[in-house]
């Protein structure tokens, strides 16, 4: 995987993208514009499971009406994100805040799907409570933890503090996969 | 510009010195200005959505306007509390920065055309402003809100 992300570096669109004047500024914005719709509206759906937020909605209209945007927000994430990850593919690959993201999306994709799976089961039982049942409200708390340390391992993606090649706890290099050969080219 | 000197003075300020001095303190004070940024976002743009007849239509506007008024105004102070030392810990490069400049234009426009005319609007009960005054409101409101965060991520291109 990080030989490909290497050669996926020396691709001329890659590089092109990378050394955009205007092409990774925009990409970058609407990741962040996207942000609001797909974070921002989840937020709304955990914040109702607890019962702080739009009380007087069920909770099935919650999912029916807004959640579809959640949905096309993060299809917008994924698409800039991924091309954001291809202008600087290597680096990225082996970035321990890359890594933690892609393990807390993981997280919250599992945490949504039980969720689905198992507690809106029930959901006739308490879709216009202003105060859902345990498993809801827990999956609410999860899923705000969840995003907040997604929107920080994400927006860290930008320093190099832990890049290959510093001088770091070996736990750090093998969290991000270094190898022995890998020269940060800041510290030199 | 007289304001240059005032710049200046706020970059030299011991809040801007701190956030200048630490490796940490900058990207994390950032961070939470983006988790302010997602919960303004949802706030503000489920009401405008709501007024486009994208979302929620079976609830009256000025229900969902007064749920989302408290957040709107919390995240906003967030906003502008993680904003300030950001701020000041590039005050010249900002004061030189064409993208903050159009950022506090369309924050200045945003927050009044919010609390105002926006703020009566969505405030009314439904049938009171015809469906074109809701898909005006909401697009202003949109386009307002999106200049700012556009302003304020590329104030991190520049220079």
């Amino acid at each position: 995987m990080s030989s490909w992300m290497q050669r996926l570096a020396e691709t001329e669109w890659s590089i092109a993208l990378h050394e955009s004047q205007y092409a990774y500024a925009i990409i970058e914005s609407v990741h962040v514009w996207a942000l609001c719709l797909s974070v921002g509206f989840a937020v709304l759906l955990d914040l109702r499971l607890l019962g702080f937020v739009l009380r007087e909605v069920p909770v099935t209209h919650m999912i029916r009406r807004v959640l579809p945007w959640t949905k096309v927000g993060f299809a917008v994430m994924v698409v800039s994100g991924v091309l954001l990850l291809y202008a600087i593919p290597f680096r990225t690959y082996h970035s321990v805040f890359f890594r933690a993201k892609a393990i807390l999306l993981v997280l919250a994709g599992l945490n949504a799907f039980a969720f689905h799976a198992r507690t809106l089961r029930t959901v006739e039982a308490w879709d216009t409570l202003v105060a859902p049942p345990r498993a809801a409200r827990l999956a609410g708390v999860a899923s705000l933890l969840l995003w907040t340390a997604i929107v920080f391992s994400g927006r860290m993606i930008a320093y190099n503090w832990f890049d290959c090649g510093k001088r770091q706890p070996a736990v750090i290099s093998a969290f991000a996969g270094c190898t022995p050969d890998m020269i940060d080219p800041y510290s030199q | 510009m007289m304001l240059l000197p005032l710049f200046e003075r706020l970059e030299a300020s011991a809040l801007g010195e701190a956030v200048r001095g630490s490796l940490w303190l900058f990207p994390v004070v950032e961070a939470f200005h983006l988790v302010g940024l997602a919960v303004i976002g949802g706030a503000i743009l489920v009401v405008d959505f709501r007024l486009l007849g994208l979302t929620l239509r079976s609830h009256p506007v000025a229900r969902l306007a007064r749920d989302m008024q408290p957040w709107i105004v919390g995240s906003l102070v967030l906003m502008i509390l993680s904003g300030i030392p950001l701020f000041l810990s590039e005050a010249i490069k900002c004061y030189y920065s064409f993208a903050f400049w159009v950022k506090m234009t369309a924050l200045v426009g945003a927050v009044l055309f919010t609390f105002t005319f926006r703020r009566i609007v969505v405030g009314a009960p439904d049938g009171r402003f015809s469906p074109a005054w809701h898909r005006a409101v909401a697009l202003m409101s949109i386009g307002l809100w999106s200049a700012v965060g556009w302003g304020g991520r590329w104030i991190g291109f520049s220079g």
